[in-house]
């Protein structure tokens, strides 16, 4: 489904990615952990083009996306829905606005059908009596639960979750994880970057571990953390584990 | 006589006479003319002028145009606008003959369309880049984000400075004297001309500069209030 080859990115003098290679196959669940700088949100960030790669080429679907124009990029994002850290929620539109926006503005469906749908994913996430309240009335769970609820919206392929729990309080950590959960049970292919070891025990179809730049081991969660081959890898789950 | 007497006589002399009060409400029409229309060519202007130079800063990307407004920035704001006034009529339409309300709604809007474009791109500059990128991973265009994310955002946070900058646009337009039009502050001079009585004339025309701004204020803190709507916790 995505298909990553050779690739490179710098920011500056700074190399982020070192020729990464890589598969994404649909219906997979990928979990990226590592240490704070080891690029895995970059890694990340540059499968939907939020980082333009400095070299290599990203294949969506057989389409090579690096070199598609500013209009293919933004029908592509349609399909890779995109989860962040920090919700970036729009605090100026109310709840079922901030879902039914792209798409009623993209021009797939009409603000009556928008407002069906973003309703029933309401209820999906757990938060329909929310639908006309603000972002700033909700707590950081219920924030980042509505911010899947958005992405889900766009009917994407694929999600993104950039550290969706890492801005949370603790005790908000579990209704988004469960949700990420009920989002795998339903066969969505997902890629998350997280510093849930739990989570990736649990629901990953695959781990990978990323060290300065590179994906330097990978595995089924079970030898992942079992087992694990690499000295930087073995430190690292010493740690956090 | 008493300075009742005095004052009712001297009301009666700047005001009643030879119906004088009509070179305060005529002064204040030419005013108010002025003002409305060059807070429009304000902010459009100043929208137009912010967008190009915010997309600039976050993109790279127009920089012919952000060249040229960054010259209209520099001239109009290093400039008097009494100056800039004069020389858009006596040098730029010096040669035909044009209306001079025309000329100074020009004038003023020009000028005023510089402030709202510095006001709006700091507007557009403080909202943080993951509603940019919010916007987009949804597969929203550049444009469709600017309109109806950050845009709508960022005007609500340079509101209150908008209105200073459009209550001190109507204040300036007391200048437009300078190249006779009859405004406001023009008809209140007049009058002073006529009775060699300073006092109530022009403290007249204060109090009704005065009025309007307490006015646009009060409709400003409304906006606000009704804009604030999604703060409430």
């Amino acid at each position: 489904m995505i298909s990553v080859n050779n690739l490179n990115k710098s920011f500056g003098e700074l190399h982020i990615l070192k020729d990464i290679t890589e598969e994404i196959h649909k219906g997979e669940k990928v979990v990226i952990i590592g240490p704070s700088g080891s690029g895995k949100s970059t890694f990340l960030r540059c499968l939907n083009l939020m980082e333009i790669p400095t070299s290599g080429e990203i294949y969506f679907e057989d389409v090579d996306i690096t070199k598609a124009s500013i209009k293919e990029v933004n029908l592509l994002r349609r399909k890779l829905g995109m989860v962040f850290q920090h919700f970036n929620l729009f605090p100026h539109l109310t709840i079922k606005k901030n879902i039914t926006l792209a798409p009623v503005k993209l021009g797939i469906m009409s603000q009556a059908d928008a407002d069906n749908r973003a309703m029933e994913l309401l209820k999906k996430v757990g938060l329909a009596d929310k639908a006309e309240q603000y972002p700033a009335q909700l707590s950081g769970g219920q924030k980042q639960r509505i911010a899947i609820a958005r992405s889900l919206a766009m009917n994407p392929d694929v999600m993104l979750f950039d550290e969706p729990t890492s801005a949370l309080d603790p005790e908000m950590v579990g209704e988004v994880l469960n949700l990420m959960k009920e989002l795998a049970d339903d066969g969505m292919t997902m890629v998350v970057v997280t510093h849930e070891m739990g989570f990736a025990r649990e629901v990953a179809s695959r781990v990978m571990f990323m060290e300065d730049g590179r994906i330097v081991e990978q595995g089924s969660p079970d030898e992942f953390f079992n087992n694990p081959q690499n000295p930087r890898l073995k430190e690292f789950l010493s740690k956090v584990l | 006589m008493g300075l009742n007497n005095s004052l009712k006589d001297s009301f009666y002399q700047n005001f009643i006479a030879d119906d004088r009060w009509k070179y305060l409400t005529d002064g204040l029409k030419n005013t108010l003319l002025i003002t409305i229309f060059a807070i429009l060519i304000g902010i459009i202007l100043g929208f137009i002028v912010a967008i190009i130079r915010a997309t600039h800063d976050k993109t790279g990307k127009m920089k012919i145009l952000n060249f040229f407004a960054k010259i209209y920035l520099t001239v109009i704001r290093g400039t008097p606008v009494v100056v800039q006034l004069l020389i858009i009529y006596f040098v730029i339409f010096g040669s035909v003959n044009i209306n001079k309300i025309f000329v100074a709604v020009l004038a003023f809007g020009l000028n005023s369309g510089a402030y709202v474009a510095e006001i709006v791109r700091s507007g557009i500059m403080s909202i943080d880049n993951g509603q940019f990128e919010a916007g987009s991973s949804l597969g929203l265009s550049y444009r469709q984000t600017m309109t109806s994310i950050i845009l709508p955002q960022a005007f609500k946070n340079v509101l209150p400075a908008l209105a200073n900058e459009f209550i001190v646009l109507l204040k300036e337009t007391s200048v437009a004297g300078y190249i006779a039009i009859a405004d406001l502050t023009k008809g209140g001079d007049v009058i002073r001309s006529q009775t060699y009585d300073p006092f109530l004339p022009l403290i007249a025309v204060a109090v009704i500069y005065l009025v309007m701004v307490m006015f646009l204020t009060s409709l400003v803190t409304k906006l606000e209030r009704r804009l604030a709507k999604n703060d409430k916790r």
